[in-house]
């Protein structure tokens, strides 16, 4: 009973980082654009422009080392192609 | 030549570049595992269409990092011929062999149809039988063929002649109504800077026999087979 419970808070405190992923300013999104049209369509005329993306929920270890590093890597070679997408990482405690 | 055909989880189109190269080309092929490290002493890599993992992520992220490409990239880096077509292409751009990204198409849909192409560049292992401006019919079929790259970067593209097919008419104008997906400046294939790795939408595979409404895929494969017989007539003197 006591390991279980000590298994539950320590999930409950595990560090998390949200990493979102958007076209860079410039790069057409043909997606937002449909959105925003539907929008419009819709009477939500105050709405200027959309743009659309992803975001990614990631689980850490507690005790990891040089995440920042780390997460700045997973960024750049997989969850966001350099080219044609920026991301921003945003740390949860 | 040896021709080997990199099977990846969800690639679609292994059987028809398969059969287009061994069944009418009458030449040497090889499927190439994506797990395997092996690539068989192939002239030609080719990494075929479809949704490699699914298209999981992006079109071509999570094939880049499968063990068959830790020896196909330096292949490539070496002067070796690796030949993107559609999904391929996709995946030649995410690893970086190629420059650019494909997007989704700017129309939002999968687009299945004949094309043509006008060859821009002829000077290319991929089209040296091929005349200057000769128009091809080619069928595209995907959702994300949308090439993209910033302005400078396309303009070197353009001044180092990296551009090697370009969408167009029946009568070889490049134009916004021949362009399928919101190319930029309608580009349909592009090479690297040393001209042995060669991306493309369209399907050359699929056109290999009158049957198949055009031959004109065979223009390509041809011209391939000639290249990899002059590089072996070279090496072995």
């Amino acid at each position: 009973m006591t390991n279980n419970k000590k298994e539950v808070s320590s999930q409950e405190v595990s560090p998390q980082a949200v990493v979102y992923v958007k076209l860079k300013e410039g790069v057409l999104d043909p997606q937002g654009v449909t959105i925003h049209k539907a929008l419009q369509q819709m009477g939500y005329n105050e709405f200027i422009s959309v743009r659309t993306g992803r975001f990614f929920e990631l689980e850490i270890e507690s005790d990891s080392d040089n995440i920042d590093k780390r997460l700045d890597e997973v960024c750049s070679k997989l969850l966001a192609n350099p080219v044609i997408e920026s991301y921003r990482v945003e740390k949860l405690l | 030549m040896k021709v080997g055909i990199v099977t990846f989880p969800g690639s679609n189109c292994d059987y028809d570049a398969y059969a287009a190269i061994q069944h009418i080309m009458g030449e040497e092929v090889e499927f190439l595992w994506h797990r395997s490290t092996d690539l068989l002493g192939c002239d030609l890599v080719i990494l075929p269409g479809g949704f490699s993992y699914g298209d999981y992520l992006r079109s071509g992220a999570i094939a880049k990092f499968s063990p068959i490409m830790e020896k196909i990239i330096p292949f490539a880096k070496s002067g070796g011929l690796v030949m993107g077509i559609c999904n391929g292409f996709q995946i030649l751009t995410e690893c970086g062999l190629l420059p650019g990204a494909l997007m989704r198409n700017s129309h939002l849909r999968f687009s299945c149809k004949h094309v043509f192409l006008r060859v821009e560049q002829i000077s290319s292992p991929y089209t040296q039988l091929c005349h200057k401006n000769e128009v091809l019919k080619i069928p595209i079929a995907h959702g994300e063929g949308n090439y993209y790259h910033f302005d400078d970067e396309i303009q070197k593209l353009e001044d180092a002649g990296q551009i090697v097919f370009r969408y167009c008419d029946a009568n070889g104008e490049v134009n916004s109504e021949s362009n399928p997906n919101g190319s930029i400046n309608n580009i349909a294939g592009v090479c690297n800077e040393e001209g042995n790795v060669l991306g493309m939408m369209p399907h050359p595979e699929r056109v290999v026999e009158d049957i198949l409404g055009s031959r004109d895929g065979l223009r390509i494969f041809e011209s391939l087979r000639t290249a990899i017989a002059a590089a072996a007539t070279v090496s072995n003197k």
